[in-house]
């Protein structure tokens, strides 16, 4: 068994564990770090979307190394009735920058070579290894953890837990509860393949430029959730998640509700002769600031998805991840130098830290919105999408009917379906939680 | 009941889906059990239409099985049933379980 005692051991090797281990060991700290997986990012979905700047913080020259697909160069926002798509796009020749902002990535395959940067940095990786449970001293103090492998105690001064959204080391060990039904969807995820030319053609695109689509609306017949599409090197992810608890409620399979998204007529045609690969399911922690559990303790700190770093309104996630990552690993090495206690009086300066960073800000900034949007589930994910595509298809159909009785039939389907007061209350408080 | 009735409707085949992934199944030690042999709670029965992998299903005497061998470790199940309390979620020991090509 290993008998040395280790600066810090990382438990999880996705963005946040990669993150932390990372910086710890370019410090020279002595890190452990253990994944369950074959490898690192065999247990790991995601879209995917990978946002420069946090990796660029932790390696500067990643796009020279990094296994990328495509940089994003348009955005579609799609809200979704049955037979119609009304979409926002942004697209602009500024996103082909010579450090692009953000690309799509496959996460097995990038997770992957992440991790293969942490063993170069000096980090020893663990893998298909399970930790069962963290160890203390007769204080409480985290010490160590245990694994699958064997009954004997591994050490370390500190333990990040980088376990990912279901966190069983960090709930078992008491440090903070079970996360509830209606603070996390549940995703799936197809990948489908399709030549690279034909990519490029379908969506418009030349050389490495990509798309990424996110739609709402009546997609998730009346649940609280989001479908995407992005565009990848010669693939193309789809998938569509919704919150737990509503699903509970809907009697929808996952699969189903992915099936009927990859037949709308607005995305069919896009996946049109495509072979799929590959069937994922995965955990999106949505419940924004009011869900962040207790981070630091006696020994331990949370990073990541086990910390609920993930920003729904956005979808970033991976960025919170590895962000929090850096950071924790910033106040040990900060900590182990100054040869202080890791204890959770110190790690209060990880949480300070944090505070002056985007995710803290916008996890604060958006707090209200998870609540808003499930209790109003029904108004914004099913009402408002068709109310606004009706409006559309009346107001573009040229079939003899004047102007002004559009305006009026218009004006009274939103009436008809919806009180003015309840629409000004829904948008008063849209932009109240917004703010 | 009604809600299993309406999820067995559509008929989208997930065997066919999870058919594309790649598992290492640890034989005769599954990481999920149903705990419970009395009348099955509306959570775990929800789950019959909701594990994204349809590991859950509805015997001919109304218990709820389970066949984790597709299970795609999300964790869905444990989270409904957490308050039921009739699932015992454990991830496989370390190497098994579903590997991700693409993730």
């Amino acid at each position: 068994m290993i008998e040395e005692k280790f600066d810090a051991i990382v438990v999880g090797a996705g963005p946040s564990g990669n993150a932390a281990a990372y910086t710890m060991a370019k410090e020279g700290l002595n890190v452990l770090q253990i994944e369950r997986g074959e490898y690192s990012g065999s247990k790991n979905v995601q879209g995917a979307i990978l946002y420069a700047d946090a990796l660029e913080k932790i390696i500067p020259n990643f796009r020279e190394e990094a296994p990328l697909e495509r940089h994003v160069i348009e955005q579609r926002m799609w809200s979704m009735d049955d037979k119609s798509h009304t979409g926002m796009h942004y697209r602009s020749d500024d996103f082909n920058e010579e450090k692009p902002n953000r690309y799509t990535i496959l996460r097995a395959q990038f997770d992957k070579w992440f991790s293969s940067k942490v063993r170069e940095a000096g980090a020893v990786l663990l893998c298909e290894t399970t930790v069962t449970e963290l160890v203390k001293d007769t204080q409480g103090n985290v010490i160590g953890v245990r694994t699958d492998r064997g009954n004997e105690p591994i050490l370390a001064n500190v333990v990040i837990l980088a376990e990912g959204v279901n966190g069983l080391v960090g709930q078992r060990s008491g440090l903070r509860s079970e996360i509830k039904p209606d603070t996390v969807a549940l995703a799936v995820k197809e990948m489908h393949f399709l030549p690279r030319e034909t990519v490029e053609a379908r969506f418009n695109l030349k050389g490495n430029e990509g798309v990424v689509i996110e739609a709402m609306g009546t997609i998730t017949k009346g649940m609280t959730g989001t479908g995407f599409l992005y565009t990848n090197e010669e693939s193309i992810s789809v998938g569509i998640g919704c919150i737990v608890s509503d699903m509970s409620e809907s009697g929808v399979t996952p699969y189903d509700l992915l099936e009927a998204f990859k037949e709308h007529p607005s995305i069919k045609p896009l996946l049109e002769g495509s072979e799929c690969k590959e069937y994922a399911a995965h955990l999106i922690p949505e419940g924004g600031y009011k869900a962040i559990p207790q981070l630091v303790g006696d020994g331990w700190i949370v990073v990541g998805d086990a910390g609920q770093f993930v920003n729904a309104v956005h979808r970033e996630g991976s960025n919170l991840a590895m962000t929090t990552g850096r950071i924790a690993a910033d106040t040990v090495v900060w900590l182990t130098r100054r040869k202080e206690e890791m204890s959770k009086a110190n790690f209060l300066e990880y949480e300070k830290r944090l505070e002056q960073t985007f995710v803290m800000k916008d996890l604060k900034k958006y707090k209200g919105i998870p609540a808003l949007l499930h209790s109003n589930k029904q108004n914004f994910f099913g009402l408002y999408p068709k109310l606004i595509s009706g409006a559309l298809q009346t107001w573009f159909r040229v079939d003899g009917v004047d102007k002004v009785s559009k305006e009026k039939e218009i004006f009274q389907s939103f009436r008809r379906s919806r009180t003015l007061l309840g629409m000004m209350g829904d948008a008063f408080k849209l932009v109240r939680a917004w703010r | 009941m009604t809600l299993v009735a309406k999820a067995a409707a559509p008929g989208v085949k997930v065997e066919e889906k999870l058919f594309q992934n790649r598992y290492l199944v640890d034989a005769g030690r599954p990481h999920i059990r149903i705990r419970t042999e009395g009348k099955p709670s509306q959570e775990l029965i929800s789950m019959i239409y909701m594990c994204p992998a349809g590991c859950y299903s509805l015997s001919d005497t109304g218990k709820v099985e389970l066949s984790a061998d597709g299970c795609m470790e999300c964790g869905t199940c444990r989270i409904v049933t957490a308050q039921t309390g009739e699932i015992e979620w454990n991830y496989p020991r370390g190497g098994f379980g579903v590997l991700y090509k693409f993730g």
